[in-house]
């Protein structure tokens, strides 16, 4: 198992140098940061002496290796907007979209099984049918269309919610929450709404596939003749079973709430990483985009090592050893 | 006679198809007694599993019982549904399934299914029921059962696991057990230990044991009565050394000269010719009448007699001792 573990954390570290490697790239391909940082009244002494100050006059790979070397300490350089480490304004804006994150994960890991359970056990019920129609919604409606009619809806037509924003913000150390706040829980419905819904409806229906086909396993016909109660036959034998192919999809899933909270944050004016990013992209702020999808890349990777540790936690028949293995 | 631990009578289960009403199990009549084994031969499809299936009530759905009476020790159990019929199985009747493997659930160790299994029909404390466990384990033969209460499914030998799935369906100690083809999947060699174990088990408990099989040698080793069926119907119902050495129905006749026997010594071994009729295009009559020599106008038109659970041999107008004694 520790060998499995290390062969995982190496693979993972060779995925974070090939992103890293497409992060750093942008600096030299995407045009010159030099024309946006200076103004049209520029001398090229100027040009020449920010070019050095930023580095930019050195060859590729030694830039590439300072990248790296800094990148690894958290450093990512100046914002070329804002002119502050990027790693402090990213800090500053991760609380917000952790948090979002964490409740819509919450919202579509929680909804997604539970009534992923539920219309697979009631599979000709009319409520798992209304569901799994109205399920089809959540899937083929675009996130930022659903977000848009929330907000006509709570907002505009009904006023119980805030349409933009995170409400009053409480800060705790470095750390700024909206849970302790009334009207930042409020604000925070429609967005985690908004975000966890094709999650959740993604996670429903894998589910429901899922635990159809455990039901129909003989070792739940077995343990039906036992006179084992349908619900722990359900939620004990069935469900732990259903579970293993769920948590990949699941952890990938988690893993792009984080990345696609662009959307969401744009149309709620959510000021977490993803707006931050959607504003760096028009900016043309390069540090500010490398560092993103660095750290989107950090997150996605650690979500898969933390998945495929899960297996370990769930299935026995992976704990094996090795060497132990075949025999009685 | 006292009365037998499973008594069926006239049992008729239907599958409605858009083709029209099948007929998997006609009309089928039987008794087992306490510490007793009644084999159920036939090809596939003969209606032996589904007969099984419909005694502890597993039948799929849309299979349904449409008549006939099933007594459990003279209580009738065909019309329990949900909870009482749950009550009953485990407790009073068990079920052995034919694969091993995939019987047990993977992802719990034996000792959980086990004492979940105890405790849901026995009131027993935690402690108490691990203990049963380990002696239900210690009865089929699993050695250091203290230690091995704690595996996976996956740590035994296909013969192990068969063990354990028998100790799983006695461990509530029913009456009746059910066990459907319990030896197909397994070695040869590791079959003549779980018939042997089946049978000590049915003597040591008096428990009553159904043993579906197409196996004539399981048959011939472990069963004290045994029943031959086609298309859904009993064909012949008697003691196994008479049945074996002196069938009635030509259709078990035909079943015999088709088993290899190392003490005959023939060449080639006879076939019966054509093939059992699907359910959706059973002949008028007989069943068997398409294959079977001795056939008339009366098997052709008239089905054969239905075969009382205590009375007859062989559900065949022409029985063969009796054309025997005709043509002697």
């Amino acid at each position: 198992m520790l060998a499995y573990i290390i062969r995982r954390v190496a693979q993972s570290i060779l995925v974070l140098l090939v992103t890293g490697f497409v992060a750093f790239s942008m600096f030299s391909f995407v045009g010159d940061p030099i024309d946006n940082m200076l103004g049209q009244e520029r001398t090229v002494a100027d040009i020449a002496r920010l070019r050095e100050q930023l580095g930019l006059d050195q060859p590729f790979f030694v830039q590439y290796w300072r990248f790296l070397e800094q990148a690894a300490q958290g450093n990512f350089g100046l914002s070329y907007r804002q002119g502050r480490p990027v790693s402090d304004i990213l800090i500053e804006r991760l609380p917000a979209t952790l948090e979002l994150a964490f409740v819509s994960g919450l919202l579509a890991l929680c909804g997604g099984i539970g009534l992923g359970i539920f219309t697979a056990i009631r599979k000709r019920g009319v409520s798992a049918n209304v569901i799994m129609t109205l399920s089809l919604v959540g899937v083929s409606l675009p996130t930022f269309l659903i977000g848009i009619l929330l907000i006509y809806l709570f907002s505009v037509e009904l006023g119980w919610l805030p349409s933009f924003g995170r409400g009053e913000v409480t800060r705790l150390g470095g750390w700024t929450t909206g849970f302790l706040t009334e009207s930042g829980l409020k604000a925070l419905i429609l967005p985690a709404i908004t975000l966890g819904l094709y999650q959740m409806t993604l996670i429903m229906r894998l589910v429901r596939t899922e635990m159809l086909e455990v039901l129909r396993m003989d070792y739940i016909r077995f343990a039906r003749a036992r006179g084992i109660r349908e619900r722990a036959i359900n939620f004990h034998h069935a469900l732990k079973n259903t579970l293993v192919p769920v948590i990949t999809i699941t952890g990938l899933q988690l893993g792009s709430i984080i990345a696609f909270a662009i959307i969401t944050e744009t149309v709620f004016q959510w000021p977490g990483v993803g707006l931050l990013f959607i504003n760096a992209v028009q900016f043309v702020d390069i540090p500010v985009m490398a560092a993103y999808l660095m750290m989107i890349s950090v997150m996605f990777v650690g979500i898969n090592l933390i998945v495929d540790l899960l297996y370990f936690a769930i299935d026995p028949r992976l704990r094996v050893d090795r060497s132990a293995a075949g025999g009685h | 006679m006292s009365t037998p631990v499973l008594s069926v009578r006239d049992l008729v289960v239907e599958i409605p198809t858009r083709k029209g009403l099948l007929k998997p199990v006609d009309g089928v009549s039987f008794d087992i007694a306490a510490g007793e084994i009644l084999g159920v031969v036939g090809e596939s499809g003969a209606g032996k599993s589904m007969t099984g299936n419909a005694v502890i009530g597993l039948l799929d759905r849309p299979a349904r019982i449409a008549a006939g009476e099933v007594r459990l020790l003279g209580d009738p159990i065909q019309n329990l549904k949900g909870e009482a019929l749950r009550r009953q199985r485990g407790k009073r009747m068990g079920m052995i399934f034919q694969d091993p493997l995939t019987s047990l659930n993977p992802l719990l160790t034996v000792g959980e299914q086990l004492t979940e299994t105890i405790r849901e029909h026995l009131d027993v404390s935690k402690s108490e029921a691990l203990n049963r466990a380990i002696a239900a384990l210690e009865e089929v033969g699993i050695p250091a059962a203290r230690q091995r209460i704690d595996s996976y499914p996956h740590e035994f030998s296909g013969g192990m696991r068969q063990r354990v799935v028998i100790a799983l369906a006695l461990c509530a100690e029913p009456e009746l057990v059910i066990a459907d083809e319990p030896t197909t999947a397994l070695d040869v060699s590791v079959q003549a230990q779980i018939i042997a174990l089946l049978k000590r088990l049915c003597r040591e408990r008096g428990v009553a044991v159904m043993l579906v099989t197409h196996d004539m040698g399981v048959i011939a080793e472990a069963a004290d009565r045994i029943a031959v069926m086609y298309a859904g119907r009993m064909a012949e119902l008697g003691p196994v050394r008479d049945v074996i050495t002196k069938p009635h129905h030509p259709y078990t006749a035909g079943l015999m000269a088709s088993t290899p026997v190392a003490s005959r010594g023939q060449k080639r071994l006879r076939q019966i010719p054509g093939a059992m009729p699907r359910l959706d295009a059973l002949p008028d009559g007989c069943a068997f009448h398409p294959r079977c020599e001795k056939a008339t106008d009366k098997c052709r038109a008239e089905p054969g007699p239905t075969l009382a659970a205590d009375e007859g041999r062989a559900a065949c107008w022409y029985p063969l001792t009796q054309t025997k004694e005709a043509t002697a």
